[in-house]
């Protein structure tokens, strides 16, 4: 199966417009980069678009209400959705240590969640 | 009246910074200034990833950044006053702080840095008609609620102004739920970063307008919708280009100011063009002693560029503090065509450390072209450009040796050539 997608590059402030075609899920041709950098982008972010997710968790008993989390590694990007709606269902105690793993592995991919700032009791 | 070394003013990122470098440096009298209840200032909001790459080599979300700063400053047992306002500053070095625990105290300080950050521009400054409903936010208030407080500011959002904390709330807004109409961009570029534009907007197909702007606010008590109009080369709205478009809240992402009220109660001297203080490379200000550093000084995209800068105003007021200032004329960094500002405005040729980074930003967007350097006529710097864009700050270096070749040297001159 042949695909042609459009792309902006984030390599640099240029923002080159690329199109990449891809069969059978593998890159067969890539256009419209001005750089290597575009070219390695363009063939990681069609196979296999990663993003981290980063979002917040609402916390009983804290200095504060809410303490910030992220995916400690990069998650695929179809899975976000899902992640969120996992997320959504999370609720902490006071007092939450940075760093600390929240959830082991989200939504099957392997990546934990984990707390990015300290909460401490009130 | 209490007497410190070094005052610092602000615990945001640039306070921090240059709190830990002069205690680096080898002073042990350091005090920092914090209105807030917390250290950290704006990184405890900005709970998204990609802060410092260039300072820890890897990739961290704000709060972690904001912590291994205060984390520094902690195992330095450097003093920090919290919940505390500094309400005035005079060119004799005296600041004035306010708080509950300690009431109206006065400090005089032998050098002072200012970190106060920047503050985001309200609507107020855009003219925009309409009554004044609830559900307009700046994209900065709107990321403290969500992120800090866990309260959503509305659930049908159109965004004006394409600056990165604009960007970085289409996603987030989108995440918790929110439909983001659209970001309407009045210039024919983003301000933003490409890598925001791609991952907060396409990601999320939020469509992004650019040369266009909200001409009206619909609603009285609650915003009900936008006036949304494409925009003619001089920004004026085009007439028949009107679209109305529904929404619950408008966030404004439109720039930022630094704030500078007390810098000009001291009678510190203010560049027009970055509204911050016109300063030397050792970051100093017009009044000597007084520093600044950071977004107070002009806005940077990147927080590991405000560390930088701040850690070389700790360094400095240090330097002063111990005598170490000298009183030669500094050669004038002056901006040519292209070039917007650049800070420093002037150096000094004997205090200047080897390498002198020269921060800018250009006017306009400009593809395939040269960034130039000129000591008085003669260019020594000729460096091509695939792009460079007013979004993204540039940097030039000047090297010390430069002055010690053309001692009779009087401006340095930079600026954007086609060829």
């Amino acid at each position: 199966m042949s695909d042609k997608q459009e792309l902006t590059c984030i390599g640099c402030p240029m923002g080159c417009q690329m199109e990449v075609e891809v069969e059978d899920g593998v890159v067969k041709r890539i256009t419209g980069h001005a750089c290597r950098k575009g070219e390695l982008y363009a063939a990681k972010e069609v196979v296999d678009p990663r993003r981290i997710v980063t979002s917040v968790l609402p916390v009983d008993g804290g200095v504060v209400g809410m303490v910030p989390v992220k995916t400690a590694g990069d998650v695929p990007k179809h899975k976000i959705r899902d992640i969120m709606k996992v997320l959504k269902t999370i609720r902490l105690e006071a007092p939450v240590e940075a760093g600390r793993v929240i959830v082991a592995d989200l939504c099957g991919t392997g990546v934990r969640l984990v707390a990015t700032r300290s909460v401490t009791r009130r | 009246m209490e007497k410190r070394d070094i005052v610092i003013i602000g615990g945001g990122p640039a306070g921090l910074a240059a709190a830990v470098a002069a205690y680096d440096a080898g002073n042990r009298d350091i005090l920092i200034f914090e209105r807030d209840s917390v250290l950290g200032g704006i990184l405890n909001q900005c709970i998204h990833n990609g802060f410092g790459l260039h300072v820890f080599k890897e990739e961290l979300t704000g709060p972690e950044y904001a912590a291994r700063y205060v984390g520094m400053v902690e195992d330095r047992r450097i003093e920090a006053r919290l919940d505390t306002m500094v309400i005035d500053l005079t060119a004799e070095r005296i600041v004035t702080t306010i708080s509950e625990q300690d009431g109206l105290v006065q400090i005089e300080a032998q050098a002072i840095i200012l970190a106060m950050g920047c503050r985001e521009r309200p609507r107020g400054a855009l003219n925009i008609p309409g009554a004044r409903p609830a559900g307009i936010f700046s994209a900065g208030t709107a990321q403290r609620f969500v992120n800090i407080e866990g309260y959503m500011p509305g659930r049908d959002i159109v965004i004006l102004g394409s600056g990165d904390i604009g960007l970085i709330m289409a996603r987030r807004l989108t995440l918790e739920g929110a439909k983001v109409r659209m970001v309407c961009e009045i210039m024919p570029y983003s301000g933003g970063l490409k890598r925001n534009i791609v991952q907060c907007l396409d990601d999320y197909g939020i469509p992004l307008k650019l040369s266009h702007t909200v001409t009206k606010i619909h609603g009285r008590d609650r915003v009900e919708g936008v006036t949304v109009a494409a925009v003619d080369e001089n920004r004026r709205p085009i007439p028949g280009s009107e679209e109305y478009v529904p929404c619950d809240t408008l966030l404004l992402s439109v720039g930022l100011i630094p704030e500078n009220e007390l810098t000009r109660k001291a009678g510190i001297a203010i560049h027009p063009k970055t509204q911050g203080a016109i300063v030397d490379e050792s970051l100093s200000t017009s009044v000597p002693g007084i520093f600044a550093a950071g977004n107070v000084l002009h806005v940077h995209d990147l927080v590991d560029n405000v560390s930088e800068e701040a850690e070389l105003a700790g360094r400095n007021a240090v330097a002063f503090v111990a005598g170490r200032a000298g009183g030669e004329d500094g050669v004038g960094v002056e901006t040519g065509p292209g070039v917007r500002y650049t800070v420093p405005a002037a150096i000094h040729p004997g205090a200047a450390t080897p390498l002198t980074t020269v921060r800018f930003r250009t006017d306009n967007v400009y593809k395939d072209a040269f960034l130039s350097v000129y000591l008085d006529g003669d260019r020594v710097q000729h460096l091509r450009k695939r792009i460079l864009t007013p979004g993204e700050m540039e940097t030039v270096v000047i090297p010390k040796k430069w002055f010690a070749d053309r001692p009779a040297l009087k401006k340095i001159r930079i600026l954007v050539e086609k060829e």
